[in-house]
Parts: structure tokens; sequence; C-alpha cells
């Protein structure tokens, strides 16, 4: 696994020009960003500034407006504020490109789609009932292997287990290589192995790719090891920077209690 | 006209073919039956089966209005009906304010009923009986045509936006971070299945025009493992059932549409079975 992931970036550097690793010279900003519905703000004037190559974490009790902020970064709900991408390099604003791993993903049962077929469709223009380019197909099993999951290819997508459909959902969203990944509290219908798994799959993405990554999740344990940065929402920012800090402070300690 | 003509009673040394109207049914049936079984790949992946459905019955209402306000050819009053019924439904369907089959269900019913009333106004709601059943047998070159170039129009949606229409039925959310419009992408497909059920329905009938969209999908997905699979039988069962029920409607002297309907309704029993088997 760690050889096809370790081929993968050699051959990236071939492909991307700007190189793989963080270069840590991108930075996002997100300037008061609300979301109203009702008259009443689900998430109030959050800010946020995020580089490449950090992994941000979101914490916060349920009904909090987490998954409503990763939506409002993804422009699926609307929302006030703006978001800014710029490169330090070049002082150039640039188009944000985002991954996007959702936080329920269901396939019904019986669907005929296969993971190529899934894969395709977000990267290809020619349609997926025709035949199979060996091409396409090459490439995809290419980025399914970065996560081990080139095995998969030919099975339908409603047959995976929750695992599995992780890793192709992740190989997915950094096809093409985004600027910012964000994943929504990713991980439910996945036994303490698949986690452990796709949690060191974060971290590879983390310390080989050029992006940032913003997380949804649940797991102190997950957190304390692998975020740079943990912010705690609760309709606005109540308290953000390590997961000492965050996890000390009095707000936390009434949600959650406390952490060891 | 002719040469077609001439063509099929060379290929085809069978009795029934002798007669025009059977000529003019079959290609209709050749033209429909593909046509609907692309189309049924994609309402039954993105569960619109219920939509496709009150499409059907709003075209009663589009006659209806095309009569009141006197709009000689029903064709346009039932289409540019059916458009703005479509467009509204996909509007209010994202509202999320309602369960999409509540909210479906109302807004047939209530303009199936609106259709009815002013159709039967001074009791002569039997000139329009036939829109119930269809009747694929009255169908004349000229309107073979038109199924013609609605077939082409489809295909040519199908080869430029069929990738993008496959992502958003299978997640909204994923398919917006990889930047592809999705109201844009859904209305599209509300409009084409729209005029594709207003200009086919006088040949299909309401009753079963959601039969015929819906059946060979369904009885493809039994089956299928992909994509191109899922098509491909899907494509071969429509048309499949679609020559078979026209050819046994002739002998049997029963009404076409029914008679495909059952056809496909069987192959969907038979790769229900195949499918199970395969499964286990």
């Amino acid at each position: 696994m760690l050889w096809t992931f370790n081929q993968d970036i050699k051959r990236n550097k071939v492909h991307e020009s700007s190189g793989n690793f963080a270069c840590g010279q991108h930075c996002l900003k997100i300037r008061d960003i609300s979301v109203k519905a009702d008259e009443e703000f689900i998430i109030d004037k959050i800010n946020l500034h995020i580089h490449c190559g950090k992994l941000t974490v979101i914490i916060g009790r349920n009904g909090a407006g987490k998954t409503t902020l990763i939506k409002a970064i993804l422009g699926e709900v609307k929302h006030s504020g703006r978001i800014e991408f710029t490169d330090l390099k070049s002082n150039a604003v640039e188009d944000l490109k985002i991954g996007y791993v959702p936080q329920n993903f269901h396939i019904e049962k019986n669907t005929p789609v296969s993971v190529y077929d899934l894969f395709a469709g977000y990267i290809s223009r020619t349609p997926v009932f025709l035949k199979k380019s060996k091409k396409l197909y090459d490439f995809i099993k290419e980025r399914l292997s970065i996560f081990d999951a080139q095995d998969l290819i030919d099975k339908r997508a409603c047959d995976l287990s929750g695992g599995e459909l992780q890793r192709v959902l992740l190989a997915i969203a950094i096809t093409p290589m985004p600027n910012l990944l964000l994943l929504d509290e990713p991980v439910s219908g996945i036994d303490k192995n698949g986690m452990e798994l796709f949690y060191n799959n974060i971290q590879k993405i983390k310390e080989n790719f050029d992006l940032a990554i913003i997380m949804v999740s649940h797991d102190f344990e997950f957190v304390k090891k692998y975020a740079d940065h943990v912010v705690l929402l609760d309709k606005t920012i109540f308290k953000e920077g390590t997961f000492e800090e965050v996890s000390g402070c009095e707000d936390f300690l009434k949600v959650f209690g406390r952490v060891e | 006209m002719n040469t077609i003509y001439n063509l099929l009673e060379t290929i085809l040394p069978f009795s029934w073919i002798e007669y025009n109207f059977m000529k003019n049914a079959l290609l209709a049936v050749v033209i429909i039956t593909p046509l609907f079984g692309i189309l049924g790949t994609m309402i039954v992946n993105n569960r619109m089966a219920f939509f496709s459905d009150a499409l059907g019955h709003s075209a009663l209402t589009g006659i209806a209005l095309g009569a009141i306000m006197g709009i000689a050819d029903t064709n346009f009053s039932m289409t540019a009906y059916a458009i703005i019924f479509a467009v509204l439904l996909n509007y209010i369907k994202n509202k999320k304010t309602l369960s999409t089959d509540t909210l479906i269900s109302v807004f047939s019913s209530f303009s199936m009923a609106l259709g009815l009333v002013i159709l039967s106004r001074g009791g002569n709601f039997s000139k329009y009986s036939s829109l119930l059943l269809g009747d694929i047998l009255s169908i004349n070159p000229m309107e073979i045509r038109l199924l013609c170039i609605i077939l082409i129009v489809t295909l040519i949606y199908w080869f430029v936006g069929f990738n993008k229409l496959h992502s958003v039925a299978i997640n909204t959310s994923l398919a917006k971070s990889k930047k592809i419009n999705i109201n844009l992408v859904e209305a599209s497909f509300c409009i084409l299945i729209a005029v594709i059920v207003m200009l086919s329905i006088k040949w299909v009938g309401i009753l079963i025009i959601n039969a015929l969209l819906t059946l060979p999908a369904a009885a493809g997905r039994n089956i299928a493992s992909n994509m191109r699979e899922y098509h491909l039988f899907s494509l071969l069962i429509s048309v499949f059932s679609g020559i078979t029920g026209l050819i046994l409607s002739f002998y049997l002297g029963t009404a076409t549409g029914p008679t495909v309907v059952i056809i496909a309704a069987l192959i969907f029993f038979i790769t229900l079975i195949i499918g199970t088997v395969k499964s286990k």
C-alpha cells in the first residue's frame, strides 16, 4: 500500500508542477460566514483562517451547525460572508477547488452503478453508459490505489462496506486534486479498524499533498492525535487553538466533560 | 415514407405488415421504446417514477386549457403546461417543506381533476377517452417524424449531460462539490421528461405511459451490475416488449399499450428471479 502511494507521489510530481508537499503558501480565509433559516442564525459570523498542509477539525454538540458550516463552504446552502483563497507567493486570488466526502452517502440496494461508473461520472465527459475507456479505467485504478481500493473498481458501489465506500469517496474527493478537502464526520458505519485506516489515510493526504483539510469529528482520540487546529463551534466559534487549549476551556467542559 | 414501407415489407414477410397502420405503428414502436428504455434508466435511478406519472396525468389539464383558450394544436398546450408543471414541481420539491411523494400526489390529483372538470363540461368527455389508453395504430407519418426528432434530441442530451445527471442522482452534495449545476441538471431533465411524455401520450396512453417508462429500466436494474449493462438491458427489454406487444395485440385484437405492459411486467418478474438467484 505504501509502495503504491509513493508511486502516486512520484507520478504526481511529474504531472503537477506545483509539487505535492504542502507549501504552506496557500491561504484560505473564511470571512463572516452566516447562515440564516427562518429569521434565526444557524451559524453566525464564522471567521476561519486556514493554510494548506493543515488539518482543522471542527467539534461541537449535535445541532451546533457543523454540517451547515461545511455546506456553506461548499456553496450548497445560501450564506452571507465570503471565502477567499489566495496564493501567497503571487498574492493572486485563485479559484478554490473543493473535495468533499459527504456525511451520509447512501446508494440504494441493487443500483447498477460500479465504482468505475461512480468515479468516471465525475471526471470524464464521455457518458458512462458507453464502452469503458482503458485509459480512464487505468487512471481510476491508480487513483483508487492511493487508498488501497483498486480492487473495488468493478464492484457495485451499493455492495461496498462502509469502510470500502469511504476509501473510494476519498479517492474521488482528491481527483482532481482540490485545494481544500471537506470531510463531514465521515466515519459512520465503520468499525474500529476501518477508522484507524481512515485516519491514517487522512494523515497521508495531509503529509503528501498540497491541500488544506477541514473535518467534522466527534472522535477526540483522533482529534488529539492528528489535528493541527481545533475549532469549537456552537452557532459561532467559542474557542479555537490546539486540542489541549480547546479541551481545557469552560465551554468544552460544559458540553463534553473532561477528555483525557 | 414509401421506401421505408417497401423495405419493411421486404424484410418482414408477415401478413400483419401488409397494413399501413401496422407499418406506422411498428415504426413508432421502434422509435418510442428505445427512447423510453434509455430515459427510464435515470427515472428509476432518480426515484422519479411518481413524477413521470404525475406528468402523464397532467396531460388532460394541458388539453383542457388548450381547449378553453382556443389553441388548435393540443400538442402545444399540453407541452407548455407540462413544462410549467414540471419546473414548478421541481422547484417546490427542492424547498423540502413537504415530502416529495405527498407533494406530487397533491399536484397531480389537482391537475387531473381540473382537466377532467373542464373537459367533461357539457358531458362530452368520451371524445377524449382514447387518451387514457392511447392508440398507436392511429399514428401518421408526420407524427412519426416528430417522434424521430424527439429521439434525436434525447440522444444528444444523453451524450452531453448524462454524467452530470448520473452524478446528481447519486448524491447532490458530492455533485455540488464537483461544481455541477444541480438546478440546471434537474430542471433540464424534468423538462425533457415533460416534453417526451406529452408528445407520446396520444400513442401510449395516460394510464400506461409510466409503466412503459419504468418497467424496462426496473427489469434491467434487476440483472445489471453497471451502467453499460443497465442501458443495454433496459433498451433491449423495452424494444422487445414493444414489438412483441404490438404483434400480439394485432392477433389477439387487444389494445396495444396494455399488451406491451403485460410483456414488460412478465420480463420484470423473470429478471427479478434471475437477479435474486444470481446474488445468492
